[in-house]
Order: C-alpha cells, then sequence, then structure tokens
C-alpha cells in the first residue's frame, strides 16, 4: 500500500477527520497536521518559490480578512482569472472561508465571453490576474450590474488606472491583516458555518452548445470524490502534481484542490504557460493528468525530432520502442513475461525509455490519466509500453469528474473503465448514458428548466453521451454524443466522432468534421497539424509560406487522401457503422479556433456552428463540385475582425463497398 | 503642455517628465565631404520616451550614433547630466549608464539568452577573471546577485520560455526582445533604440510596444529610440524629433508634429509646380 516516506500518516488521519467538512476546514486541517510540508510551488524569477501548508494557511487567512475588509458577504459570487497561480488557488479558499462561492474562468475567454458569465454569476467581486485580464473586465464593466471591485495580482503596467474600484492583492491582504483582531471572529464565525451542504464552487460549462451553464458544486460533491478517487489509486500526501490546465476546468478544481486539500499534497504551478515542459522535467509529477492532446503533441514532437537523430540512435530508438510496444505493457499490468525479455526490456530502459521519459518529465509519474476525447491507440500505447501507467477516466462537469475509471491491470484505450468508486451507471433504452453519485452536482444556477432536463427527481444525471457496457469486462465504451448521433438516408447508424476519431489518431490531422445526418454519404472537413506536415514538408523540400498554402497543396491533399482511405477500410470492418465511410473530403484553409467560435474553450468542435459558417462548402462537397471559393471571417486574438479568401480544393476518396464487405467475412 | 522651465513637466496620464538628461548642441557630422547631421540641437528629459524619425537616409541613426558616442561630430557638443561629454570610447559611455540596442542585432548568437542577458551585467561585476574561473566566495555571491537582476528582467520581458534557448536558434521577434533586455539589464539612465520595430509584424509591434512603455512606466528609464513606423512613434513617445536630409524639420509633441507642414511635406512629397 502507497504510504508517503516518514512524516504524518495522512491517509489515517483523514479517515477520522469527520468534520472537516469545507475546504478551509481541510486547509487548518493540513496546517495543523503537517504544517511544513510544501503545499504550493510556483516558479518564479528561475527558482521553485515554496509554501508550506503552513504559510498557505497563513496567507488565505489574510486574503479572506482582505476580502472581509472590502466587504464581501456571504453568498456574494467572486469570479477568478488567470493562469494557475498559487494566488489565485488561494483566492478560491479565501473565497469559500468568507462564505462568496469562487466562479473560476477561462482565462483565454474573450471579453464578450466573459461578460456573459460575470453577469449570469452577478459577480460582486472579480479577481484576476494581471493587466491583460483587468482591461477584459473594464471593458464589459457597464453591463455588469452587480460588478464593484476589481483585484489583481501583478501590479505591472497598472499604475496609471483609476484605483477607486481596483485593488492589488497584496495590499487587500495588507489591509487584511492589519484589521486582523477586527475581523478574525467574522472569519471563524463564517468559517464554522460551512458544511457539506454548502456551496464548494461554481464552474461553468464549455458550452458545446448554445450558451455556458453554471453547475453549482457543494462541499459534498467535492470531498467525497476526492476522498474516493484518491483511494482508488491510493493517493497520499507525497504526491506532486502540475496545475497547468485551466482553473476553470472541473478536473483541475477536483487535481489541484479537492485531492490537494484532502490528502495533502503539493500544488506546482508552471513559471509561465509555454515553459510546461521544462517546468514538468523538473518537477517530475508522480501524479498527472492530460488530455489526449498533450500526449498527441508531445508523441509528435519525439517523433519529429527521432527523424532528425543520428543514425545509430535513431536504430536503437527503433528497435527498443519495437520491443516495448511488444512486452511493455504486459510488464506494466504485472502478467508473466519472459526473463529473456524482462532483460531486454530493462536494457531500453536504460538506453531509450529512461532517458526519454526524463526528457518528457514522466520519470516518477505513478498514475497518469486521460479524459475529455477518446485517445488514439498508438498513442495510448506509445506510453504505456514506456512504463508510463497511463489510464483513462470518465467524467463531466457535473459529476465531479468521475464516472467511470480504468482500475490498474484493466487499462484498454477502446474502453474508459468500470464506474468509479460510488457511481451507479445505467443506459437508456437510446443508448444514453446515466450516472448517480456522491458527486453528482446541485443544480444549474438560474436554469431551472436544464436542471430538471437533466437530474431526474431520483438524482439520475444524463450524460449526452450514447454508449454500451461491455458483457464480459463491464467496461463502458462511449460511440459519441447522444445527439450527434443520427441516421444516414438508407436509415443505417450516423456517429461522427467514431469516424473523426479515427481520423485523428493521425498525427497529421489536427482536426476532422465528418457531416452525413439525413444523407446518403458521408462527407468531412480535415484540418491539417500545421507542427506535423510543416515538418514533413521541410523534410520532402515542399516551400510553404502560410498555413493555408500548406493545407492547399496537392501533396497534402495526397497524403491526407490515403490517411482518408485507411479509415475507411477500419470503419467499414464495424458492421453498424460501414455507412459511416468519408466519400469525399476538402481540407480547410484556416484552423479551427474557438476564437471564431468554432470550437468550445476545452477544443470540442461545435457542429452546427461549423455546418452553419461553411455551409457553402457542404454543399460543394454534396453537389460533386472539385473546388469552390469562400470566404470566412476570421477573429484575431485581440478582438479585432478580418477574413480569408481561399478556392478550396475537394477530392474523392476510395471507399469499401459495404455489401462485398459482408461477403468477404462470410 | 510643455513647460520649458528645467524642472521638467507632467504627462497628460500622470508622469512626470524631469529636467534635461542629455543636449546635444548645434551638431554637425561628416563623413568626408557627406555631411550627415548639419547643426542639429535638441535635448532629452529625464523619464521621457524621446522618438527620433525621419525617412531613409535622414541622418537618424548616424544621431544615434553620436548620442552613444560612437561617432564624434566635428562640430557641437554632447552635454550629458549637467556636463560636457568628452569624445569617448563606448565602453566609457556603457559606464555612464546609457545601453542601446541595435538595427542589426548585436547578440552572441553561440550564447544561450540567459548568458547574452548576463553580458549587461558586466560593469556591476567587481570580480576579476580569475576569481570567477574559481567560482568561489566573492565571485559566487556576485554571479547569484546578478543572476537575481537578470531574471528580473527576464520575467519583465516574458522571456521564461527561451531562457536557456541559444539566440541563433530564436526568430527575429524575440532576438531583439533579448536585446532589449540585455540593455535593460545594465541598468542604464538613457537607453537608446535603433528601430525596435523594424521587420517585426503587427503582434510584435505591439508586444515590444507595450514593453517600451512598462519599461519607462516600471523603472522610470528615459529612452530615446530610432523608428520608421510614424503610428508606433506617435502612440509611444513624448516628444519627437524630425529629420530630413541630416536637418531637423521639426521638434515637438506628437500632436505638434502632426500638423507641421515640413514634416508632411517630407514624407509625402512635395509637388514641383
Amino acid at each position: 500500500m502507497f504510504r508517503a516516506q516518514g512524516g504524518t500518516d495522512l491517509a489515517q488521519s483523514s479517515q477520522a477527520a469527520g468534520g472537516h467538512e469545507s475546504i478551509p476546514a481541510l486547509l487548518l486541517r493540513n496546517a495543523a497536521e503537517f504544517g511544513d510540508k510544501p503545499a504550493y510551488r510556483e516558479k518564479e524569477f528561475g527558482i521553485w518559490q515554496c509554501w508550506t501548508w503552513k504559510e498557505a494557511e497563513q496567507e488565505i487567512r489574510k486574503l479572506a480578512l482582505g476580502l472581509i475588509n472590502l466587504g464581501v458577504n456571504e453568498g456574494d459570487f467572486i469570479a477568478i482569472i488567470g493562469n494557475n497561480r498559487p494566488y489565485l488557488y488561494w483566492s478560491m479558499v479565501a473565497a469559500q472561508w468568507v462564505g462568496a462561492t469562487p466562479v473560476p474562468l477561462y482565462q483565454d475567454s474573450a471579453a464578450e465571453e466573459m461578460a456573459y458569465v460575470l453577469d449570469h454569476c452577478g459577480a460582486r467581486f472579480v479577481i484576476v490576474e494581471d493587466q491583460e485580464q483587468v482591461d477584459k473586465v473594464i471593458e464589459v464593466q457597464d453591463r455588469l450590474h452587480q460588478f464593484e471591485h476589481l483585484i489583481y495580482l501583478d501590479p505591472r503596467g497598472m499604475r496609471k488606472y483609476d484605483h477607486s474600484h481596483l485593488h492589488e492583492y497584496a495590499h487587500v491582504q495588507e489591509q487584511g491583516h492589519a484589521a486582523r483582531d477586527e475581523f478574525t471572529p467574522e472569519l471563524e464565525k463564517r468559517g464554522q458555518k460551512l458544511d457539506y451542504a454548502s456551496t464548494c464552487v461554481m464552474l461553468y460549462t464549455s458550452g458545446t452548445t448554445g450558451k455556458p451553464k453554471g453547475v453549482v458544486l457543494s462541499n459534498r460533491n467535492i470531498i467525497e470524490t476526492a476522498k474516493s478517487s484518491a483511494e482508488f489509486d491510493h493517493l497520499g500526501p507525497g504526491e506532486e502534481i502540475l496545475a497547468y490546465l485551466p482553473m476553470a476546468w472541473v478536473g483541475d478544481f477536483i487535481f489541484s484542490i479537492g485531492q490537494a486539500y484532502w490528502t495533502g499534497f503539493c500544488v506546482n504551478c508552471p513559471e509561465s504557460p509555454e515553459t510546461v515542459a521544462a517546468d514538468l522535467r523538473e518537477i517530475g509529477p508522480t501524479y498527472y493528468f492530460a488530455p489526449p492532446r498533450v500526449f498527441e503533441t508531445q508523441l509528435t514532437s519525439v517523433m519529429i525530432r527521432m527523424e532528425d537523430a543520428g543514425k545509430l540512435k535513431k536504430r536503437l530508438f527503433d528497435i527498443f520502442m519495437a520491443h516495448a510496444r511488444r512486452v511493455g505493457p504486459a510488464i506494466l499490468d504485472g502478467k508473466p513475461v519472459g526473463g529473456w525479455d524482462r532483460f531486454k526490456y530493462w536494457l531500453g530502459d536504460l538506453f531509450i525509455y529512461g532517458p526519454l521519459k526524463n526528457t518528457l518529465g514522466f520519470s516518477k509519474v505513478r498514475v497518469g490519466y486521460t479524459a475529455g476525447e477518446a485517445i488514439g491507440p498508438e498513442i495510448f500505447d506509445f506510453y504505456r509500453s514506456l512504463g508510463i501507467n497511463l489510464k483513462q477516466l470518465y467524467g463531466q462537469t457535473e459529476a465531479s469528474v468521475f464516472i467511470t475509471v480504468q482500475p490498474d491491470g484493466e487499462v484498454r484505450s477502446d474502453t474508459v473503465g468500470v464506474p468509479a468508486p460510488g457511481v451507479e451507471l445505467k443506459i437508456a433504452d437510446s443508448g444514453e448514458v446515466f450516472y448517480r453519485s456522491p458527486g453528482v452536482f446541485e443544480f444549474y444556477y438560474k436554469n431551472e428548466e436544464s436542471t430538471k432536463s437533466t437530474k431526474d427527481a431520483e438524482g439520475w444525471v444524463a450524460t449526452g453521451d450514447a454508449g454500451f457496457i461491455e458483457h464480459d469486462t463491464g467496461h463502458l465504451r462511449i460511440i459519441d454524443r447522444a445527439k450527434d448521433v443520427g441516421k444516414m438516408a438508407d436509415g443505417s447508424l450516423f456517429a461522427p466522432k467514431y469516424v473523426e476519431n479515427k481520423l485523428k489518431f493521425y498525427p497529421n490531422i489536427l482536426e476532422a468534421v465528418v457531416f452525413g445526418n439525413n444523407r446518403d454519404r458521408c462527407m468531412a472537413f480535415i484540418n491539417i497539424d500545421l507542427s506535423a506536415v510543416g515538418n514533413w514538408a521541410e523534410r520532402n523540400n515542399i516551400a510553404y509560406s502560410s498555413y493555408q498554402e500548406l493545407a492547399g497543396h496537392p501533396k497534402v491533399y495526397e497524403m491526407i487522401q490515403s490517411h482518408v482511405e485507411e479509415v475507411n477500410a477500419s470503419v467499414a470492418e464495424d458492421e453498424m457503422l460501414s455507412g459511416c465511410q468519408v466519400h469525399r473530403f476538402l481540407i480547410l484553409h484556416k484552423e479551427l479556433d474557438a476564437d471564431d467560435g468554432e470550437m468550445t474553450r476545452t477544443r470540442k468542435v461545435r457542429r452546427g456552428i461549423i455546418a452553419e459558417k461553411f455551409d457553402d462548402l457542404i454543399e460543394a462537397l454534396y453537389s460533386g463540385k472539385t473546388e469552390q471559393y469562400t470566404e470566412t471571417e476570421v477573429t484575431y486574438e485581440d478582438g479585432r475582425k478580418g477574413s480569408i479568401k481561399a478556392t478550396l480544393e475537394i477530392r474523392d476518396a476510395k471507399t469499401v463497398p459495404v455489401t462485398t464487405q459482408k461477403v468477404a467475412a462470410e | 503642455m510643455l513647460d520649458a522651465s528645467d524642472e521638467g513637466y507632467v504627462t497628460e496620464d500622470g508622469r512626470r517628465i524631469g529636467g534635461v538628461l542629455m543636449e546635444m548642441k548645434n551638431i554637425t557630422l561628416r563623413f568626408g565631404g557627406v555631411k550627415a547631421i548639419t547643426d542639429i540641437s535638441f535635448d532629452i528629459r529625464e523619464g521621457e520616451i524621446r522618438a527620433i524619425i525621419g525617412p531613409n537616409g535622414a541622418g537618424k541613426s548616424s544621431m544615434l550614433n553620436v548620442i552613444s558616442g560612437f561617432y564624434v561630430p566635428q562640430e557641437g557638443e554632447v552635454w550629458y547630466k549637467g556636463a560636457k561629454r568628452p569624445p569617448m570610447k563606448p565602453y566609457q559611455v556603457a559606464q555612464l549608464g546609457i545601453a542601446r540596442t541595435f538595427q542589426n542585432i548585436a547578440l552572441f548568437e553561440g550564447m544561450t539568452v540567459l548568458d547574452n542577458v548576463m553580458t549587461g551585467r558586466l560593469n556591476y561585476m567587481k570580480t576579476n577573471m580569475f576569481q570567477q574561473a574559481l567560482w568561489k566566495g566573492k565571485a559566487e555571491a556576485e554571479e547569484v546577485e546578478n543572476r537575481e537582476f537578470v531574471e528580473k528582467i527576464i520575467d519583465f520581458l516574458e522571456i521564461q520560455s527561451i531562457r536557456k534557448t541559444p539566440v541563433a536558434r530564436l526568430p527575429y521577434g524575440l532576438k531583439k526582445r533579448v536585446e532589449l533586455a540585455r540593455a535593460l539589464a545594465a541598468e542604464p539612465s538613457l537607453l537608446l533604440l535603433d528601430e525596435p520595430m523594424a521587420g517585426m509584424n503587427v503582434e510584435e509591434k505591439e508586444d515590444m510596444s507595450r514593453f517600451i512603455l512598462d519599461v519607462n512606466d516600471e523603472f522610470g528609464t528615459t529612452i530615446a529610440l530610432i523608428e520608421h513606423d510614424m503610428g508606433v512613434v506617435m502612440d509611444l513617445s513624448d516628444r519627437v524629433v524630425v529629420m530630413d536630409y541630416g536637418k531637423k524639420i521639426g521638434d515637438g509633441t506628437p500632436d505638434d508634429i502632426r500638423s507641421n507642414q515640413a514634416v508632411i511635406d517630407a514624407y509625402l512629397g512635395v509637388a514641383h509646380d
């Protein structure tokens, strides 16, 4: 059983910690029980700065007192916007302590999107990281009726601003500390009122459809979920994690606050979003989470760099990686493997896997998770074969993340695992997955209608995903979003995501959008991956000056066509979905982007909006044209708009006739 | 607005501009028979952003080289901090607290960003080569102290992610930023920027403008810059000197310059009837 080295046996003490029914209560417990252990680290000025639990408690206390001093009332909403930084995590806990509800927002949202959320939750206070975020809030403040005070962390460039409603984070803390005698009794009183039923946090869903919804999660949701998931993976106070995913995302809240406070492990914040890879290597987390995209990008960059490596290195890499693919996953799962194979794997670890894991920052990873999207089997197997215990989980904001997880030893790329501890699962006749658990959210804020349609009286929640449970293993398999699963004109099943995922498993394809609902054939939009295709172009002496030019290059089209045809062959093997083969496709002239509304902030495609925006292209795909002129409006990062004009080539892809497939199968 | 008294003035956005830091008096610079600069006078006040603009070949870079002491003018005087500056070697000028960046980036290509910026601290290193080679006691403490300062600059200019990257591998826009970092590491009282936005795209220009304003705001550094891009100059600077064919044709606030007929003619050309 996993235990932290030396010091307090926290897992046991937390079992007995019945009275700790809120995050601030857990903070006090951690500060008392292992106050000198690191709670937060952040790299700044090139050095890892560290705060122990005791220091974190003092910082949070000062801020909480400062918030009372500024006039925060119980029941207020405090929006928090910025990159992962200890100070902002403290803001969330301080907000809870004074009886307010923290509402973290995506830091890369445009001012417009922020305005909606800030107005919807009626935040009186907003705590932001820097001038960039201050500017966004100021831009929309006239429309925010309840907005009163803005607190910023980084004073740089802020001197000239009107400070009547602006406060520097450090000053708020100072003033709170100065008035500690006056406000401490009030803070204690408010802290004691917090229990399992009180609100812990409100998180806005990314909103694949329509406006974002505010999901209210209680202390019970968060703490119970953190407790059972930490026990499931034997997480202890010795874990190290790197907090680099958006703070507004439920996963980050569970890992960096829920589990961190429950088990007392250390949360490390990167120096800047660009240095994550280097920081990961320096920290060497033991518990790691990333969406499939991160693993994909990393694998792509490893492969690209190996292409450029010397002959000997390349050869060693190929030999040992082939061996790792054969026996690595079995060794990881503790299955019987022959002595010679083990020796060869050990050698490989010495020469290739060890150094590679070190470079990637995965040397110490004991448990790694990926979720959010399907991960390509090859990508998944690559990491597992290196000896990294990468697993999949399936979850959503409404469930406080965990619905299903893969237990050690039962890890596969095509399932999302068995129900997490405390979770009940059922599949409706329509194929939609329902669950019930202690983590199930309280309600959608100011949206009773949606609450009712999502959660029934018995507490069952509709996931919106279609899937089935495998009979022999009990693992859940997800096919697609329930509302996206449709019918082709001939009545056969249409599951676009299934095909898109297969396409996206190719490193050259970043995104794919498949159309075909109520139509006779399927068509696809493809987005190339600039880093992978760009590198390929460089190695093949293909000159290009822009994304658009590269995307339209005949050689690129040829390559993508071969990928599409391979996918068609693989889709054809599945009897139920063989109708979803892609007949014609085009490569888009721009990357699908959240700023243009084509994707959510968590990078899921918004099918409806894309179909509407590029209706001329879809029309051209179905009408049999070989090229189509189009103009697309784009939004730049600073909010200005422009347009891209292009004439896109449309190609036919070979499909495998379904009937012959059946004949061949018989 | 502009008050000529020596106490300086206060800008519209509330920044206090001090007295005269550097004054150029009747500068004339010749290369053989070619007059690059003819009888130019202007001053740079403490805490201000002073721009020198003009069409190609107007003599802007020559002017900056006179300020930095790289060229010695045949006529005229350079006054710095209230004293006449004798002809000097570039390193002596650096010791006076004047730092600069170059139009054609002049960094140590093979060295990392960090090492490049550290070179900017040269004037603050007191230990000799042998002490540094041993790296004990004083030399070590000195390096730690200077590194701390350099890290603040790195943080300020947001180049943490390329700290350990050799400069040769960086794109142009970032190299420019590294050069600025190195100049700032010297803690200059006067910072000279030679075409800081040349060859940049819109986004890089916006970033660079923000950094220049922030440097001025945060450290109170006096900045003299040469720039081609009129729009950028007008937004950034407190006062502008306009040169054409080696002569000064305008001097004043951006608003004055915008309405100055001689400047408009120089930039847009005049029809000769």
